[in-house]
């Protein structure tokens, strides 16, 4: 950090960034009770990321000199009130930004009001100078655990589905793969014999969905940090314990870690489930992938005019580790340097530091915990290592990776250099794709 | 004429420095005949997400080539500047820019301690850090809602840091919510170079003239060749060397009288740059008058005319090409406000019937105070009025309701965002994303091929229109599009 503790190259946003993860719940709709460019740096900062009701159809009430002195409740008020009118939606979750922070005003009420008319409405303070979007996006999901699901807690009751999991891990846009890893997820779960909740996107089930989170009889953490007040909450709520998977799953080696241990936290749990069926489904993905890399092993030992042998990673802690485990010892590209940009907080840091420790006995990973991002670089502009080097980051390494003439994965926010849909690099099918993306650049940098 | 002072560190706001609405609904001649008798502005009892001051302020100042740039506030109000990274990097070719070099963008990252506190102290150590480690010519420091509700003297803070590290640090105001116009961003930024990068003329060039533009296309060399003279292009690709000394230009012209309007005017009033007393050049009346005007300021009118005569020689049977091919087809616009005109005067050139128009904000009168300047009034002069004429605050809604009623063969757009809603109405939508690319008689060629391609190639958003998502309510698309403006049956 710097001294400042600014930042520069941002690859966060603020809490109000949050909203993103209401517009990945179908039909939901974010309110904005802000200034009135907050929307928009959100919606700039992830880009394509619009869904059914962000972006410009989002409602906001814009604040003017004049509500910054006379409060914004009244405006707020009609907003609300006409957002009835205009879209058509399931869930409505207001959030605050600065303006509404500091002068004061009192959302939580106006919002109860329209709660009590029996509007799916809930409140959400994400004033952006105090927490960064990867905490808010907890503080969303708690809000719209406490004022919405908890409504319909009588129809489903807590812990009363024994296979249903509660799946909290990619957060929707901060992670560019969250689509396509929470299928991945659901997918491979569904294999254990379990049914994940993933709350978010297409394969999630909308609002439906949402109202039987305390049903699950236990929840699946996949994080480094960010997410815990999650399950931390709904431990103390609806007494669902949980397991802690702490970096992405990507490849055989840690898709298999991941899945043995929900399977065996699920038996521990009393979940019903075919355990001979469920190591029987580990085995034939695991087989599955094995095909494909014995048949490119032939390419990654052969292949003689230049593959990248090292590898510089800046993402969030789940992703660096995830990465750097996979790269190491499922493709043979050895991860030296490597960032940690999302401002995790200091008492996480050990443990991150001890998993990227533990991914191998004979080698030191060097990992530097930086949120601003541009030190990382100046920190990476400095090192040398011999061989062909790759860097994954977002779309401002772009340049550095140009500069350093190393190859460039891009694989975080922001990405203007690269579209990514429903890919994912989660799980089995993750870790081929992430080695199909790599290689796919290192050659089309020939001819 | 607005009185432009730059004794005071922020600009005033342009709602008050020339009557700048957000919302009417109505006719463009009705809007034309009411600017010059005190218009009102409107306001909405819904409204989405908007845009504001910051990114705009954000955009004239990311770009300048050796000057670094610190977003004063939360890390959220610098998260969509990245865009401008990537603009600056792809158009430089446009530019003939060699060595394009990464974009210093900076976030103070103000924390809830420091809307306690104040921010100063973290303001004044980022920006040594910031010249530590970018050792940058200017460093531009915007403000946010959160750094301006809490009383920060960013002014105080920037002219120290000027003193002790001997470079400009240039504090710009446009936090978002100070204004309800985010064009006054573009203002802030001009303010802000004005007060503290431009330097009084040492000479006067008669070869240099100003344009004062995004980051398009590099249209102007070739024109201003047959005078003589380059461009000045301001103030994205520029460098503070070349705006410091952009006072010793021969004239100024703006690419679209939105955003150069305050800028235009500094340079005359302060620095003695005559603006030229014209709009833009879009349309073949337009341009004529353009070249003309900008002939007299140069006192080489013969030549204008040469370059006038010369070119709707090699021209104007392709447009008229055009024109047969496009008459009749109907046209919806929805862009930023002269920008927008522009649009309507090419449409009108090209014999398209516009069918209406949802333009953000209007400027009754620009800056400069010249009616000549009034691209709206020139449209409605020279092609006819506009019906259906929304000035609609980019609100979405309006929009949509417009497009679903009035079903135009053509809708175009200027503005992110804004094309999406034709193409899920199945209307084939243009966004040209090069405001110099319609700019001229070749512009009429270019734009118009465009449009033509884009009309007949509509297997796209037929497609798209069945499949389309719509998260707006039936009874919505069923009221009339100003049901929540002022004066409207909904409020």
């Amino acid at each position: 950090m710097s001294l400042s503790g600014m930042i520069e190259q941002e690859r966060f946003t603020c809490a109000i960034g949050a909203l993103q993860s209401v517009v990945a719940i179908p039909r939901a709709v974010p309110i904005l009770h802000s200034g009135p460019g907050c929307g928009e740096m959100i919606a700039g900062f992830f880009e394509r990321s619009t869904g059914y009701a962000g972006g410009t159809t989002s409602p906001c009430t814009n604040f003017t000199e004049k509500e910054v002195v006379f409060g914004g409740i009244n405006r707020l008020r009609d907003i609300i009130r006409n957002t009835y009118k205009v879209l058509d939606t399931d869930l409505q979750v207001v959030l605050t930004g600065c303006t509404a922070g500091i002068v004061g005003d009192d959302v939580d009420s106006l919002v109860s009001e329209f709660a009590e008319e029996g509007k799916p409405i809930v409140s959400v303070e994400t004033a952006g100078f105090k927490a960064n979007n990867y905490e808010a996006h907890s503080l969303v999901v708690n809000a719209i655990i406490d004022q919405y699901v908890d409504l319909f807690v009588a129809e489903n009751a807590p812990r009363s589905s024994k296979n249903t999991v509660n799946l909290l891990a990619s957060i929707p846009y901060q992670d560019p793969f969250w689509k396509g890893n929470l299928f991945e997820y659901k997918r491979l779960l569904a294999g254990l014999g379990l049914k994940a909740n993933i709350l978010f996107g297409p394969y999630s089930g909308g609002v439906k969905e949402w109202q039987t989170i305390p049903t699950a009889n236990f929840n699946i953490l996949v994080s480094p940090w960010y997410g815990k007040p999650i399950a931390d909450h709904l431990k103390t709520k609806y007494g669902q314990e949980y397991t802690w998977f702490r970096h992405v799953p990507i490849g055989a080696n840690e898709t298999e870690a991941f899945l043995y241990q929900v399977l065996d936290f699920a038996l521990t749990q009393g979940a019903e489930i075919d355990e001979k069926a469920a190591r029987a489904f580990i085995q034939h993905e695991s087989k599955a992938y094995y095909e494909e890399i014995d048949n490119l092993a032939t390419f990654l030992l052969e292949f003689r005019y230049g593959l990248p042998n090292h590898v510089h990673i800046l993402h969030d802690a789940g992703y660096v580790v995830g990465l750097s485990r996979f790269l190491l010892h499922e493709v043979g590209i050895v991860p030296k340097e490597q960032f940690i940009t999302d401002a995790t907080p200091e008492k996480f840091q050990e443990d991150i530091r001890a998993e990227l420790k533990a991914t191998s006995q004979k080698r030191e990973i060097p990992v530097y915990f930086e949120p601003d991002a541009g030190r990382a670089q100046e920190i990476l502009r400095g090192i040398h290592h011999n061989g062909r080097g790759l860097i994954i980051g977002s779309g401002w390494d772009k340049e550095l990776a140009k500069e350093k003439n190393y190859d460039f994965l891009s694989a975080a926010v922001p990405s203007p250099y690269r579209l990514v849909m429903t890919t994912n690099y989660v799980g089995f099918t993750g870790g081929l794709r992430v080695i199909e993306d790599i290689y796919h650049l290192v050659l089309s940098t020939y001819a | 004429m607005s009185k432009v002072n730059l004794s005071f560190p922020e600009v005033q706001i342009r709602e008050i420095r020339i009557n700048s609405i957000t919302g009417y609904q109505g006719d463009a001649q009705e809007l034309v005949e009411a600017s010059y008798s005190g218009l009102k502005d409107k306001e909405r009892t819904f409204s989405q997400c908007l845009g504001c001051a910051t990114s705009k302020a954000a955009c004239m100042t990311v770009l300048i080539q050796d000057a670094a740039v610190i977003s004063h506030g939360p890390v959220g109000c610098a998260s969509c500047l990245h865009e401008f990274a990537f603009t600056y990097r792809v158009n430089s070719p446009l530019r003939g820019v060699v060595k394009p070099t990464p974009r210093r963008i900076f976030s103070t990252n103000l924390k809830e301690k420091d809307t306690v506190y104040g921010g100063m102290t973290k303001l004044a150590n980022t920006i040594r850090e910031v010249y530590e480690r970018t050792r940058a010519n200017a460093i531009f420091v915007l403000t946010t809602c959160a750094a301006g509700i809490i009383g920060d003297d960013v002014e105080s803070v920037c002219d120290e840091a000027e003193e002790e590290l001997g470079i400009p640090v240039v504090a710009i105001f446009c936090e978002g919510f100070r204004s309800k116009v985010w064009t006054t961003g573009f203002d802030a930024a001009y303010h802000g170079i004005a007060r503290k990068l431009i330097q009084p003329p040492r000479q006067r060039r008669d070869d240099m003239i100003n344009v004062i533009n995004f980051w398009g296309s590099d249209v102007f060399a070739e024109w201003f060749a047959a005078f003589g003279a380059k461009p000045n292009y301001i103030t994205p690709y520029s460098t503070v060397n070349g705006l410091k000394y952009a006072s010793e230009a021969a004239a100024t012209v703006q690419a679209c009288s939105t955003l150069g309007s305050y800028l235009g005017a500094v340079l005359e009033q302060e620095f003695g740059v005559p603006e030229i007393p014209a709009a833009p050049p879009y349309g073949i009346a337009q341009t004529d008058r353009w070249f003309r005007a900008l002939g007299k300021v140069l006192g080489k009118e013969e030549i204008a005319e040469n370059l006038i005569a010369e070119k709707k020689r090699k021209y104007l049977p392709k447009i008229e090409a055009l024109r047969e091919k496009l008459s009749g087809k109907t046209a919806y616009v929805t862009a930023g406000a002269a920008h927008g005109h522009a649009l309507l005067d090419i449409l009108g050139e090209l014999g398209l019937k516009t069918v209406g128009a949802a333009i953000f904000h209007h400027d009754p009168v620009y800056d400069s105070g010249r009616k000549e300047n009034d691209q709206l009034a020139q449209r409605v002069s020279d092609y006819g009025n506009v019906p259906n004429f929304n000035v609609c605050n980019k609100q979405e809604f309006e929009l949509v309701n417009a497009l679903n009623r009035i079903r135009p063969d053509v809708l175009l757009a200027r503005h992110g965002g804004m094309t999406l809603w034709g193409a899920k109405l199945g209307i084939p939508s243009l966004l040209v994303g090069d405001e110099h690319y319609s700019m001229g008689y070749e512009g009429l060629v270019n734009y118009g091929e465009r449009l033509l391609e884009v009309i007949e190639n509509d297997e796209f958003v037929k497609n798209l229109e069945k499949h389309a998502i719509n998260p707006y309510t039936q009874w919505w698309l069923n009221q009339p599009p100003h049901y929540f403006l002022k004066g409207g049956t909904g409020v």
